[in-house]
């Protein structure tokens, strides 16, 4: 299955700036379908970015992150060529990662 | 010459209406013949169209309009420039990449159905089908293949229909819109009957269309910078942060009348492909820009 | 007369007022309703065939309807009568525009 992670990560001097779209409903449980149904939370409660084993964002979510979230932030200490691992965890226990090279 | 009479939104007693109407000057009636179409100009209309755009922002270069409030506003064209690089309707271009290469039940696919396969078209959308007598737009198309095909038909406002034509609209971005009117009384008429759409007041809100993207391009309404009509639908379908999802050219079209508090048309009604058909043709030459990002 | 026997006299002219029906306050009918309400629907539909209607216009005939179905037929009524208003309004609208519309155009 296509990840659900779409990442770029770009390193200038000593600065790593690293974007990401995530595909994820991010349902609140507070909308109605239109039978008149409760639509249930469904939302990433946790997405991971790290390096070297080492966590240089982590973001802890609730229902006011809107669906499809995009992530932007830079960090130090990270050179072209290395790894950087993002995965997530959402309410229902369903989870993704991938792995991206920094450019 | 251009004239503009703000009526106050409609109350509800038809006595302010009459009195709006004694206080505006009628234009001298230049009534089409149905016969010879003596009077619609298309060439004229979309001369004075772009010029009317160009006048009123010289410092936008032509091809920027096709980015709606971005060309208006340059903070907002910064954060768009920004979120392009990961844009927002990247899902559904993928989507609809997938969907137009899937093969119908019956073994045929999309690019049967379409000159070039359906690869690097959409800027010849809508057109006029002569035998039908009518204006054909892309989602109205895409669903005729599917029926042809013995598929059900996709809503049109929905997201399968997006994904489709985001795709189509991606494999022709920076084609310049190339809308052709043939010398037919029929085909006149009905770029003429979506010119006068386009300008027609509707809703309780008394707005045309133009109020917003013909007199207030550039500027507020509430929150949102309004786009100039040139080239409005060049970046079609677009993502639109306010539905946090993906829309096409019919779903802007009704969402538009009933923010006007006009009860919308059906989808791919004569009047919406016909004021497709006044629109892209008055924005010939400019680059197709779709999928696009909307706040 | 004394002022006290005009006082009584207006009050018992009020009072035939009252019970007579000829004061404007009286209760509401459904029948009343039922004339309301078709007149508004009448000006909707035609302006549904000038494919012109506004959302107002169906909201208020709505309320109509509720307010009838719950027994408020005064209610019911101010509702019918105000979606018959609106409805004409966007009557006018229509055949209005079909000749304004070329104040707005772009020449």
């Amino acid at each position: 299955m296509a990840s659900t992670i779409r990442v770029r990560a770009t390193a200038t001097g000593d600065t790593t700036e690293v974007q990401a779209l995530i595909q994820h409903p991010m349902d609140t449980g507070l909308v109605k379908d239109a039978q008149g149904q409760i639509i249930p939370a469904h939302f990433i409660q946790q997405l991971t970015f790290e390096h070297n084993g080492k966590t240089v964002f982590l973001a802890n979510w609730g229902t006011a992150v809107s669906k499809d979230p995009y992530v932007k932030f830079s960090f130090k200490g990270a050179n072209k060529g290395d790894d950087l691992r993002i995965s997530w965890v959402d309410n229902k226990g369903a989870t993704d990662n991938t792995t991206a090279k920094i450019q | 010459m251009f004239r503009t009479i703000l009526c106050p939104a409609f109350a509800a007693l038809a006595a302010a209406a009459l009195a709006c109407v004694a206080a505006s000057a009628i234009a001298a009636s230049d009534k089409a013949d149905p016969k010879t179409n003596a009077g619609i100009n298309p060439v004229a209309d979309a001369t004075a169209f772009r010029k009317f755009f160009t006048d009123k922002f010289p410092k936008v270069k032509l091809e920027e309009f096709v980015n709606g409030p971005y060309s208006m506003d340059e903070d907002l064209h910064k954060q768009w420039e920004e979120k392009e690089q990961f844009a927002p309707y990247e899902f559904a271009l993928e989507t609809g990449k997938d969907m137009f290469s899937t093969p119908f039940r019956n073994g045929k696919t999309y690019a049967d159905c379409f000159p070039n396969g359906g690869i690097g078209i959409r800027q010849n959308y809508p057109y006029f089908d002569e035998k039908e007598g009518k204006v054909v737009t892309l989602e109205l198309a895409l669903n005729r293949c599917r029926e042809a095909n013995s598929e059900a038909p996709y809503s049109y406002v929905k997201d399968e229909m997006a994904s489709l034509t985001a795709y189509m609209a991606f494999t022709s971005r920076s084609k310049p819109m190339d809308i052709r009117i043939p010398n037919d009384p029929r085909a006149l008429e009905a770029y003429e009957n979506g010119k006068r759409y386009f300008y027609t007041r509707r809703g309780q809100l008394n707005f045309s269309c133009a109020t917003c993207h013909v007199q207030s391009p550039g500027e507020h309404i509430r929150a949102e910078i309004l786009a100039p009509a040139l080239g409005i639908l060049n970046a079609m379908p677009i993502y639109r942060s306010e539905w946090s999802g993906m829309g096409t050219t019919s779903r802007r079209f009704i969402t538009c009348n009933s923010q006007t508090r006009a009860v919308p048309l059906e989808p791919q009604s004569d009047e919406y492909r016909d004021v497709e058909y006044f629109l892209s043709y008055v924005a010939n030459g400019l680059p197709i820009s779709g999928p696009g990002a909307r706040p | 007369m004394s002022a006290t026997m005009s006082m009584i006299r207006n009050m018992m002219i009020s009072a035939v007022l009252l019970t007579s029906g000829a004061w404007p306050a009286r209760a509401a009918s459904e029948a009343d309703y039922k004339t309301a309400l078709a007149a508004a629907e009448a000006a909707e539909k035609e302006a549904g065939q000038l494919r012109n209607k506004w959302t107002t216009t169906e909201t208020e005939l709505a309320a109509a309807k509720k307010a009838a179905a719950a027994g408020d037929f005064d209610g019911a009524i101010r509702a019918a009568r105000e979606a018959d208003a609106l409805a004409k309004a966007s009557i006018f609208q229509a055949t209005s525009e079909k000749e304004r519309w070329k104040d707005m155009e772009i020449r």
